[in-house]
């Protein structure tokens, strides 16, 4: 055991000492040889004679100096370099396979690497964070919105009093907008984005200050001197990395505020939280009466105790939000809390998860085509390398050595296209980590790094043994006999089954990937051509809500006016409103009241969402009133309350009769209703927003974001410039917001679905491509190979277009094979899908007759030209030629 | 096929040269192969090269070293020693090698008392 151990490694270390071992034998021989040679002149042969009879009992130098070199080294290792060697000049003496080899699993490699990376940052790697498996997200019922799933203060600090299963739970107030807060008092004055976090929230995190200190006790009490802590990216862009600026004074919309740290660069808390709405500054949020008092406020994070488990805290948290004292008989101050645990990885990753794997199952199965393509290619050639095989195999080479020249020829061309493939990896990643604002969270963190690597070095060595273990086995398994016998054409009766199973199965995956591809697009078509209840084109936006400056609702409400009037006075202006939830925009559009019919109060009411509304909104959007009337200057304070219904909301309070006219009670105000508009899909194209109530900004001023909503024939850039100067006039500290267009916005939500769908048809179709080429190859050459037999049955009176039409079939019932295969694999498949799909269902015919037709058609061009080479063949040459 | 035979043949080209170099002390190839010849006859006549595999195989074995010396016309020569594992390993090969030829012996008379 331990002699051989010392033999191989002696036998490795050879390798190195290759030259010097070869002389110091040299030198053994020669003495050798002169000391046989001394012997033998002792015995009295002469000098000639004596050197002959040396050479002889010594042996045959060169084959003894082989053996020597073999014994003492690694002969694997050996040869395996001069099959390097050999599989390139092979690939090299092929250029236009080879480079097409190259090319696929180039890209095919890079495909598969830059969706790793994804997947990876997404799903695999831990967050940022210390301990991340530990971190829980605490959400309050099974909204999906965020926004919606947000805590009340009094909530947060009983469950944290109470519960045993944490260490501790933290939070931050998602209600931030970007660029919400104005940054004046040292440099230039800007608009920057501020998040309140709880003092707990970073300690919880694991996350430590590189410059300065996080926020003590004191400073998160409620009235306290605010302070903030920089976000690293912020601190670099405004303050040049200063260390210094810890301590330095700021004024923030007016009201002093102190630095009082500096975040690490890991920490990135919108790409993890708030993907899309990246945040330059933190500062405490108190939990405090005050704070309370807003309702629910927090997202909620929490710190699993060491040994307890998340369904052991789940069920904890339950039970103790269960005791709080809620509903009619409680505290009506208080809000319920459902609590729902997940872990923050999963609640991080949310909806994309399902999305990713879709996208990574279709590189899979590209991965797939491209293996059994770049297989095939081998396999052509190895053909017509049959002789050459076979007469190495009769030399006496072992057929175990011309499989591994074959596997060597495999990784060559995997080793060669991954290198090209990393290129096109590093090239998609800069792209994907370059998209900024998207709602896909970690994207910033995708980057090639080690694991990446790994992955590409491991899908490299599954395509290296996938494109040449067939074409080894395949030229193994025949004898060299028959390969020479066979004068070259070669009898691959095998060899062609072979790889007409290959294609076959090609044509099985491609139908996978073309159903999926096509029951996305459908989906997506379906999504785009949902209608919103408004008329999204055509209208910009500006946020534009009053400063602290204005202080009563008279003031607000004159603001409102001047501004309306000074917006309708540009020209190319049609008509203009104010919303507090511009739909798509991601604000409070979440926000719900209970609506009841006056002394029928219920606790599980209807709760309709709430928007406030001024100006003309509903002609600005397009959102048609169906009956009763819009509101007016009139609708103010001293009037009587009023409320404008959606449809769902009338037919759930009043059904059957008409709503305008009837009276409502929303948050203790009863309420006339005055007019039923349509319904308005806020959140997304794909979700209904259900009952939806409007108020008159006027009458309820519980706004905390204003967009003003503009209908212009004019382009976004067109109008922007006077737009501006016109809110300038009204508020010279109105800020210089970006002009938004409602289309954009809407486009944006549909980012993923559309990303996926683009990526999934993407592959599809360059897999249809690969099955197609691998179509043809085999039909090609089994033209080529039968070209007497076609010659003979033209010369027996077959006509031209027999032969073409007979090749053709053949084509066809080759890909037909394949679709049968196909079609129920794809069915099966896409219900795994089903998530994704939007008015389509898994087995969608018109997806399925589209994905065949679009089978047989490329089929049939795959067959075309050999077919026609087929009717060309010249019976006389083709006879002679045998 | 020649396999077997070659095995053997290494096998016993490999206790040969440990029980040469046991007996002997420290040799060069040509020493070790001349010693062998006398001590075997024919056997090694036909292809003294042979012994260098089996001497790189065994160096690399651990069971004998070698070093740089000089040989008795005062010509730069590789000797060969053996080692304290090869000591170990000839004596196990000797036991293995008694038996087997005793069992042989038993073998091949027994043959040879059939009618």
């Amino acid at each position: 055991m331990i002699a051989a151990l010392r033999r191989a490694l002696a036998r490795l270390a050879s390798l190195f000492t290759r030259s010097a071992d070869d002389r110091e034998l040299d030198e053994e021989l020669e003495l050798h040889l002169a000391a046989l040679e001394a012997e033998h002149l002792r015995r009295g042969a002469s000098g000639e004679e004596a050197r002959r009879l040396a050479r002889q009992e010594l042996g045959n130098l060169t084959e003894l100096r082989e053996a020597h070199r073999a014994t003492r080294g690694v002969p694997l290792l050996d040869s395996l370099w001069r099959d390097l060697r050999a599989a390139v000049r092979s690939l090299r003496r092929d250029a236009a396979l080879t480079t097409s080899a190259l090319l696929i699993v180039g890209l095919g490699i890079g495909a598969s690497v830059t969706v790793f990376s994804v997947v990876d940052a997404l799903l695999i790697r831990p967050l940022p964070f210390a301990d991340a498996d530990r971190l829980v997200w605490i959400a309050n019922g099974e909204s999906d919105n965020l926004s919606a799933q947000t805590t009340q203060v009094r909530n947060l600090q009983e469950l944290r009093e109470a519960a045993r299963s944490f260490d501790d739970i933290a939070g931050f107030s998602p209600f931030y907008g970007v660029g919400d807060v104005r940054l004046t008092g040292d440099d230039a004055p800007e608009r920057v984005t501020l998040v309140p976090v709880t003092a707990g929230f970073f300690p919880l995190l694991g996350v430590r200050p590189t410059e300065g200190r996080f926020f003590t006790a004191d400073e998160a009490r409620w009235g306290a001197p605010r302070t903030v802590v920089l976000s690293h990216g912020f601190w670099q862009r405004r303050y040049n990395g200063d260390p210094a600026v810890v301590g330095r004074g700021i004024v923030l919309d007016g009201e002093a505020a102190t630095i009082a740290g500096v975040l690490p660069p890991t920490f990135d808390f919108a790409a993890t939280f708030t993907p899309g709405r990246p945040a330059d500054l933190f500062e405490p949020f108190p939990l405090a009466p005050e704070t309370n008092r807003r309702g629910n406020t927090l997202a909620l994070i929490g710190r699993l105790a060491s040994g307890a488990t998340l369904e052991q805290a789940a069920a904890e948290a339950k039970a103790i939000a269960g005791r709080f004292p809620v509903g009619r008989e409680g505290d009506h101050r208080r809000n319920k809390l459902d609590p729902n645990l997940s872990p923050l990885r999963i609640r991080v990753a949310g909806a994309f998860r399902f999305g990713i794997g879709v996208v990574a199952a279709a590189v899979g199965f590209l991965l797939l085509l491209i293996c059994a393509n770049v297989s095939n290619l081998l396999l052509a050639k190895g053909a017509t390398r049959r002789r050459e095989m076979a007469v190495r195999a009769a030399l006496g080479a072992g057929r175990g050595r011309l499989i591994r020249q074959l596997l060597v020829e495999g990784a060559v061309l995997a080793t060669g296209g991954a290198l090209l493939g990393i290129a096109v990896a590093t090239l998609a990643i800069g792209m994907i980590g370059s998209l900024q604002g998207t709602a896909i969270p970690l994207l910033q963190d995708v980057r090639l790094d080690r694991s990446a690597l790994l992955f590409a070095v491991l899908a490299t060595a599954v395509t290296a043994l996938g494109t040449g273990l067939l074409p080894a086995l395949q030229i193994s398994t025949t004898s060299p006999q028959a390969a020479l016998a066979d004068g070259g054409r070669g009898s691959t009766r095998a060899g062609g089954r072979l790889r007409r199973a290959l294609v076959m199965t090609e044509m099985a995956v491609v139908c996978v990937m073309l159903t999926g591809a096509g029951l996305l697009t459908r989906s997506l078509i379906n999504v785009l051509r949902v209608q919103p209840g408004f008329d999204p084109s055509g209208v910009v936006t500006v946020r534009v809500d009053p400063d602290a400056s204005y202080r009563t609702v008279a003031e607000q409400v004159a603001y409102f006016d001047a501004l309306l009037e000074q917006v309708l006075a540009v020209p190319g202006v049609e008509t203009a409103g104010l919303t507090d939830a511009l739909p798509f925009g991601n604000n409070f559009g979440w926000r719900r009241w209970n609506a009841d019919l006056p002394g029928q109060e219920q606790e599980d009411g209807p709760k309709p969402l709430v928007r406030l509304i001024d100006g003309d909104y509903f002609h600005a959007m397009r959102l048609s009133l169906l009956t009763g009337r819009a509101f007016t200057r009139a609708d103010d304070a001293t009037a009587e309350p009023v409320v404008i219904v959606n449809e769902p909301l009338a037919q759930l309070l009043w059904p059957g009769r008409d709503a305008v006219g009837q009276r409502l009670r929303s948050s203790g105000v009863i309420r006339q209703v005055v007019g039923v508009v349509s319904e308005a899909r806020y959140f997304s194209l794909e979700q209904a927003s259900g009952p939806e109530m409007y108020f008159p900004m006027r009458q309820s001023p519980h706004f905390q974001v204003i967009d003003l909503v503009v209908r212009t024939p004019e382009g976004a850039s067109t109008i922007a410039p006077a737009l501006m100067t016109a809110l300038g006039r009204v508020d010279r500290n109105l800020p210089a917001m970006t002009v938004r267009t409602l289309t954009r916005l809407m486009d944006d939500t549909l980012f993923t679905r559309r990303s996926i769908a683009l990526l999934v048809v993407g592959f599809a179709c360059f897999g249809l491509l690969l099955a197609s080429l691998g179509l043809y190859a085999v039909i090609a050459y089994a033209v080529a190979q039968r070209r007497q037999e076609i010659g003979v049955r033209m010369a027996l009176g077959a006509t031209p277009g027999a032969v073409r039409r007979q090749v053709l079939r053949e084509t066809l019932a080759l890909a037909a094979a394949g679709m049968a295969v196909g079609i129920p694999a794809a069915w099966l498949t896409s219900k795994a899908i089903r998530g994704l799909l939007f008015g389509v269902t898994p087995t969608d015919p018109l997806t399925a007759v589209a994905v065949l037709s679009a089978l047989v058609v490329v089929a049939a061009l795959a067959g075309l030209i050999p077919a026609r080479h087929a009717a060309r063949v010249d019976p006389i040459s083709a006879l002679q030629s045998g | 096929m020649g396999e077997t035979r070659s095995d053997i043949l290494q096998g016993t080209l490999d206790l040969m040269v440990l029980k040469t170099l046991d007996q002997e002390g420290s040799l060069h190839g040509y020493g070790l192969a001349h010693r062998i010849e006398s001590l075997s006859d024919n056997l090694l006549r036909v292809n003294q090269g042979t012994i260098y595999l089996c001497l790189v195989r065994l160096v690399q074995k651990g069971w004998i070293s070698s070093s740089w010396g000089r040989s008795e016309n005062n010509r730069r020569a590789k000797f060969y020693a053996i080692t304290r594992a090869g000591r170990k390993q000839l004596r196990a090969e000797t036991d293995n090698w008694a038996r087997i030829a005793g069992v042989m012996a038993k073998l091949l008379s027994a043959t040879g008392a059939r009618p």
